[in-house]
């Protein structure tokens, strides 16, 4: 098979799932309103699908910021974080993250994923092992493939699982990183995270957690799943992104163990590529201070999370096993999920949509997040648009 | 081929007529992903259930060399023969 023939057989399969003309996966959006509103085509429609947890793309304190930055110091700063890249909004954010977490080290990388990449690669090579939940995210996926080391995936959220792997590792469990996430991205749950520490600890391991989907979301001050549970101390890596409750794009390592500043010179997705740009660092920087005193924008995505969560199970949906702002519906066959994708779309409500193999155990998923931003109203709205749905969908 | 090679196709035969069907004739020859239809999703699951019935630690990163059942029945054997 040619290189061209195998990018025709993927156009190919992937015309056999979708109906004609319903192109699912790229919708262009038009105007943004708000960080709940746009346009696409024609028509409004509530966003209920993008990781803005605590709403903040439209923050005044942010976009003042990042005006700012956008004046003084350009619109890129066409260097490595390695090689000219580097200005002082890089390091003051390190620093304010360092500080956030109470953390030694912070390293900003130009992405969450490559966060990833940068952290997983540098930490863990040729001859280590990496024990991987196995809904973990594609970046921690390609993060270990970059790496070398030997990966070995545990059934997800299974501790005995683990521990089983762990055992059979012996003294190669001293030179094994562990990965969890703090929420998963698939179905909103949370790793059991004083379990893993405790077979970190027992096995001599090092751990992993990757909070992009709980920074600002869980914890008084919304550092993750750390916070939640009262485990910093056990986690020895931490990263996360900006793209989601901070608004923005790039993505972050802390540690305690100060040996996390020698990736800089060992971790090539953190060499070989531009450094975020300056009004991104500023809009982060003015976005993790709300994040951070975000008591009450807390209070509200979680206020929306049960309001939707809970009326999505009044109306019979199968939904991930508990309410987060991630509300996964579960449905048995990608027929089924496009219908209630494009069902939700015609009232005007745009969603993911997750089809086999990307989502777990040959189900697909349609999968919403909701945000601070969004109103009560709003919430209401959607719980009305899946029952009207569901005589024809379930 | 050794009554331990054999002992693993036959285990590891079990596992995949389990997931492509009882229907489906398979042979050493049999290639995992294009005959079986075994996405990637389903075989990292296969790999954890072969894990479990040998006691063994299959690395994902070993699969990138194995198409076939012979294949995969033969890195079972390499690992289990190692420890
Ligand atoms: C668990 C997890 N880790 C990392 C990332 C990557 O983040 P970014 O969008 O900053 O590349 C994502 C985002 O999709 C994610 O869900």
């Amino acid at each position: 098979m040619s290189l061209l023939d195998k990018l025709d057989a993927v156009a190919a399969a992937r015309k056999a799932l979708l109906p004609e003309g319903m192109d699912v996966f790229g919708i262009p959006i038009g105007e943004i309103y708000s960080a709940t509103e746009a346009k696409i085509g024609d028509r409004r429609i509530l966003f209920l699908g993008t990781n803005n947890y605590l709403g903040l793309t439209f923050a005044p304190e942010c976009l003042r910021a990042a005006h700012e930055a956008l004046e003084s110091e350009g619109t890129g700063t066409t260097g490595s974080r390695m090689a000219s890249g580097s200005y002082g909004g890089h390091r003051a954010l390190e620093r304010e993250f360092a500080d956030f977490y109470t953390c030694h080290s912070c390293i900003v990388f130009t992405t969450g994923y490559q966060a990833n990449l940068a952290t997983i690669s540098g930490l863990a090579g040729a001859g280590d092992v990496i024990l991987i939940d196995g809904d973990s995210h594609a970046s921690i996926y390609d993060g270990c493939r970059l790496s070398g080391a030997e990966i070995i995936r545990f059934r997800h959220n299974d501790m005995t699982d683990l521990d089983k792997r762990l055992r059979r590792l012996g003294e190669r469990s001293r030179s094994t990183l562990i990965i969890a996430e703090g929420i998963y991205s698939m179905l909103g749950d949370r790793a059991p995270l004083a379990e893993i520490v405790k077979l970190k600890d027992a096995y001599h391991s090092t751990l992993l957690l990757d909070e992009a989907h709980s920074l600002g979301v869980l914890g008084k001050t919304g550092q993750g799943l750390v916070e939640e549970t009262g485990l910093i101390g056990g986690v020895d890596f931490i990263t996360g992104t900006f793209s989601k409750s901070l608004g923005g794009i790039g993505g972050y390592c802390v540690s305690n163990h100060p040996q996390l500043d020698q990736l800089r010179y060992v971790s090539r997705p953190y060499i070989f590529t531009a450094s975020p740009s300056p009004a991104t660092i500023a809009s982060t920087r003015a976005a993790l201070k709300l994040l951070h005193d975000g008591v009450g924008l807390r209070q509200q995505l979680w206020k929306n999370a049960h309001q939707l969560y809970s009326r999505l199970q009044e109306l019979g949906y199968q939904l991930g096993p508990e309410p987060s702002p991630i509300i996964a519906t579960i449905l048995d066959t990608p027929q089924q999920a496009m219908a209630l994708w494009h069902g939700l779309l015609e009232h005007g409500i745009y969603v993911n949509l997750m089809l086999p193999p990307a989502a777990p155990d040959g189900k697909s998923l349609v999968r919403c997040s909701v945000s601070a931003a969004h109103t009560s109203e709003q919430m209401d709205y959607a719980g009305q648009a899946f029952a009207d749905l569901r005589e024809t969908i379930l | 081929m050794s009554n331990d090679y054999n002992d693993i196709l036959q285990k590891l035969c079990h596992h995949l007529r389990q997931l492509a069907g009882p229907e489906v004739e398979i042979t050493p020859q049999t290639d995992l992903i294009n005959q079986l239809a075994i996405d990637s999703v389903k075989l990292l699951n296969l790999i954890m259930e072969i894990e479990d019935e040998f006691d063994i630690s299959v690395p994902i990163n070993a699969l990138t060399d194995v198409q076939t059942v012979h294949e995969l029945t033969n890195l079972i054997h390499q690992i289990k023969s190692a420890k």
